[in-house]
């Protein structure tokens, strides 16, 4: 049952990375990345390593996504900078 | 054309490459002598009920140094690459958060920083450590950044607080070497009891460093990332 549920999210994470890479929105693609280290939190967690869990979660997942939204608002600026001048 | 064919045949390679280890694994049903080395110091020598805590703050110690150091090194580089460019701000006119963001933040905000101090502080009693209990306080940060478009930080404080926790981090490993013998020793403070908070010598305190200097650090990023943008 639980290696199912590994198995199945493993699924799930295999699809975000495709998307990730394919996705021609860089939203997309930022978000898709986080679900990744979300999923991969939740199976640390399965395999009962919490510390690791926790570091993929916090990092992973919340902080790097922040920091890539922050760098994707950052090139849209520039852009359109660019158009102005 | 030709790309995707090399594509596929190093995809086949590094198939070809990983199947014999991912043939052979053979789960052990007893620990081997390191790990049980390791779980048993750690419960006697060194009093620390969480033993992933034991082995990162003491058995290697120097590793987690140098994680600190790529932390600050990355910090450092962000710092010089976003410096702030004063002659520029003001151009952009931001939207104020709305009401339930900003209401959900100042209330949600302290509560967020307990739960990173509680994290650190246990960290030798309960999962977690320095550096989860570091980024969650850094995303009550975030939130405050995110919710309160007016909101600064002090630089001087975040500068001090980064710079004497990671001084102080040193110099306990440096009493550890001089008391004891052996760097990042933390057996100079009494051990106490297995599972009490003041417990494990100085792993609690050192812990305690290594989360102020992270969520420092964290909260420095995502502010020089904020401040380049406006």
């Amino acid at each position: 049952m639980i290696i199912a549920f590994i198995i199945v999210l493993g699924i799930i994470m295999i699809l975000a990375a495709v998307i990730a890479v394919m996705s021609k929105n860089l939203l997309t693609a930022i978000i898709a990345s986080g679900v990744i280290s979300l999923l991969a939190s939740i199976i640390y967690l399965i395999l009962s390593a919490p510390d690791v869990a926790m570091t993929e979660a916090a990092i992973g997942s919340g902080l790097t996504t922040i920091v890539f939204l922050y760098a994707l608002s950052r090139i849209k600026k520039i852009n359109r900078e660019v158009d102005d001048d | 054309m030709i790309k995707r064919i090399l594509i596929i045949a190093i995809l086949i390679l590094i198939v070809v490459i990983f199947l014999p280890f991912v043939k052979n694994i053979v789960l052990k049903d007893s620990l081997n002598s390191l790990s049980s080395d390791y779980i048993e110091t750690t419960s006697k020598d060194l009093k620390a009920a969480n033993i992933v805590t034991g082995v990162v703050v003491t058995f290697r110690g120097l590793d987690t140094l140098g994680e600190v150091t790529v932390l600050f090194i990355a910090t450092a580089g962000v710092g010089f690459l976003l410096r702030r460019k004063h002659e520029k701000s003001g151009k952009v006119k931001k939207r104020p958060a709305s009401e339930i963001l900003s209401t959900g933040a100042s209330f949600l905000f302290p509560l967020v920083i307990f739960f990173g101090v509680y994290i650190f502080l246990h960290g030798h009693l309960t999962p977690g450590g320095g550096f989860q209990g570091g980024v969650i306080i850094a995303s009550a940060f975030l939130l405050l950044l995110l919710s309160n478009i007016h909101f600064q930080f002090n630089h001087n404080i975040l500068h001090w607080v980064e710079s004497l926790s990671g001084a102080i981090y040193v110099l306990l490993g440096l009493l550890g070497l001089i008391l004891l013998g052996s760097f990042l020793d933390p057996r100079f403070l009494p051990l106490g009891t297995l599972g009490k908070l003041l417990s494990a010598g100085a792993i609690p305190l050192i812990y305690s460093f290594i989360g102020l200097k992270v969520g420092s650090e964290l909260s420095n990023i995502l502010d020089s990332l904020r401040g380049a943008e406006e």
